[in-house]
């Protein structure tokens, strides 16, 4: 399928990504050749196939329901861009 | 001992032998090593440079060997770690600007293994950005050169992707060795394209803890190295179970090393016909049969195989991928750690942090697969290339009850020059096509330098052995460097 501007509009808005207008179209040409290319999935015939998640063919392992970390604030929050009173800080998203 | 030139030459096991009989101090190795990445800063294999890390890990490492108390086979050895390897208060970018002044407060497996091995770390190597490329030419801190060049027109040379400034800076001679990461190719092709040994072990043999995630059902750590012998030394201090890491095997990590003199006398080696494809570079094809008839010359089988679904690989590899780099990127948002670009409101900040840290390549791969995840298109593109993946790991399985180990070329051509293929993404993806298929399936895998082109550019031998069977992968890629006699380095064809 060739992907046009306004499913890239759409996308990019999912993935949070602010793409300008003028990239729009190099984007849609871009991605409809990748897709386009990727198409040749449709060759092989996947009836009855189960979807392969993980390679790893081990059971998940069960682990004690317990707290084994915690207490470092300073550690968790020494990256933040934005650190106010210790806290991770966001523009206003409740009138 | 000889001197710091010489030093440079040196490998993993002779260094080692060496620390071991007092001829040499693990300061004056790191030291050698150190004036090296100083020299050929030209090449940008390094992020972040650590020699004040480095001499400090060398002289506790001189002075446990004082005391009769050196920690494993690799205490004193220097090394590098790819930029996608958190170490605790060193930058970690995974060469993107979103993670500019990174600094983690924590230390990933892998090189925690390595630190509690006594290693030395030279510093952090440079990558494409989030392991994303075949070329090194994305990372935010500049593109890597290879220290090879082309004979015909001495033009630089991309060294390879992701691990491009690991596989740089070992065939370079800046360090002993260095640490990679694989997704699709991103430990072997770089190695193939400058002349070393890299290896990608079976999914779930190294912990991915710590790793900065790409494809987080694809991504391995594995060693790179300029000898086998290197490889199997550098992985065993890397390899471990880790119940950090869900996807970790809790199995034991075997002596890799004690196995590759146990030569391939009756082995089985599988030469698929699906790798055969039409237009092959003549040199590629000739180099297989080399490897063929070397490997035949020392008592293995050659056995013809076929993995009917090779060609599928990589188009189902290019959805995968994606898909879930665009989950494991929703984490960059601007406000827990990384850069923010401020926005009016949240979704604006998210928007703007996004759109302004990641470069061109993580951006069209995020996109892609945002939309093969979208609804409407899920079942389409990524639930088909997931059953695509079911039946590429089902023609290994059934290829393995022949044969103990398959042999192909490991990139399609030598290294090309920076900037000939940036322009075109399939072309750029095409690199990693005789590699992905091992990845997909899990299965660990080695290149091995096994000649040189008409250009004088080194050219790779690639195995794919049977999962968690690292041990039968290394003897046949011993086999391989014995007959294979590759004594070429860079700037002295």
């Amino acid at each position: 399928m060739s992907v046009d501007k306004k499913t890239v509009t759409r996308v990019a808005r999912l993935a949070r990504i602010k793409v300008p207008e003028d990239e729009l179209d190099t984007l849609a040409g871009e991605l409809s050749n990748i897709i386009g290319w990727i198409e040749l999935l449709d060759e092989v015939n996947t009836k009855n196939v189960e979807p392969l998640a993980s390679v790893s063919d081990m059971k998940q392992r069960w682990r004690a329901d317990k707290v084994t970390d915690g207490g470092i604030p300073e550690k968790v929050t020494v990256n933040a861009p934005d650190l106010q009173k210790g806290m991770f800080s966001v523009p206003k998203v409740v009138e | 001992m000889a001197g710091s030139s010489d030093l440079r030459d040196i490998t993993i096991a002779d260094a080692r032998d060496a620390l071991a009989a007092g001829q040499l101090s693990a300061r004056d190795l790191t030291n050698a090593f150190l004036e090296a990445i100083e020299e050929e800063r030209y090449l940008n294999a390094f992020i972040t440079e650590t020699p004040d890390r480095a001499l400090a890990d060398a002289d506790a490492s001189d002075a446990r060997r004082a005391k009769g108390e050196t920690l494993s086979p690799l205490d004193g050895i220097p090394i590098a770690i790819k930029d996608l390897f958190c170490t605790d208060g060193v930058q970690t970018t995974a060469a993107s600007h979103i993670l500019e002044g990174f600094i983690p407060p924590y230390e990933s497996t892998v090189t925690s293994n390595l630190r509690a091995a006594g290693t030395v770390m030279l510093g952090k190597t440079n990558l494409d950005e989030f392991a994303m490329g075949s070329s090194n030419e994305t990372s935010y801190f500049g593109s890597v050169e290879n220290p090879w060049r082309r004979s015909s027109d001495n033009k630089p040379l991309v060294p390879g992707g992701s691990s491009g400034g690991s596989a740089s800076a070992v065939a370079g001679r800046l360090c002993l060795g260095a640490t990679g990461t694989d997704t699709g190719g991103s430990i072997r092709q770089p190695a193939a394209f400058c002349g070393i040994v890299g290896m990608k072990p079976t999914y779930g043999r190294c912990s991915r803890w710590g790793i900065v995630a790409f494809a987080s059902s694809l991504d391995q750590a594995g060693p790179m190295t300029r000898t086998v012998r290197d490889a199997a030394i550098l992985l065993g201090g890397m390899a471990g179970f880790d119940p950090m890491d869900s996807t970790s095997a809790d199995i034991d990590t075997p002596n890799f090393e004690s196995v590759l003199n146990n030569g391939v006398k009756g082995l089985r080696i599988g030469i698929p016909s699906e790798y055969a494809v039409d237009g092959m570079d003549p040199e590629i094809e000739f180099l297989w049969e080399q490897g063929k008839s070397w490997l035949r010359g020392a008592g293995a089988q050659l056995v013809d195989i076929s993995l009917p679904h090779t060609k599928y690989a990589l188009p189902a590899y290019y959805i995968i991928a994606p898909a879930e780099a665009s989950s494991n990127l929703a984490r960059y948002d601007g406000v827990r750690f990384g850069q923010r670009k401020e926005g009016s409101d949240l979704t604006e900040l998210y928007e703007n942090t996004r759109a302004g840290g990641f470069g061109r390549e993580v951006r069209r791969r995020i996109l892609i697969g945002t939309f093969a995840l979208s609804s409407g298109y899920y079942d389409a593109y990524y639930l088909k290339a997931q059953k695509v993946r079911a039946l590429i790991a089902r023609d290994f399985r059934d290829a393995y009850a022949a044969c103990d180990v398959i042999l192909t070329p490991t990139t399609p051509g030598a290294a090309f020059a920076m900037d000939e293929k940036s322009d075109d993404p399939i072309a750029m993806y095409l690199n990693d096509v005789l590699t992905v298929p091992a990845s997909l399936a899990g299965l660990p895998a080695i290149s091995v330098p096994a000649g040189l082109s008409h250009d004088g550019l080194p050219l790779g031998l690639h195995l794919i052995g049977r999962a968690f069977d690292e041990e039968t992968l290394l003897r046949a890629a011993q086999a391989l460097e014995d007959a294979a006699d590759f004594k070429a380095r860079p700037g002295q064809r």
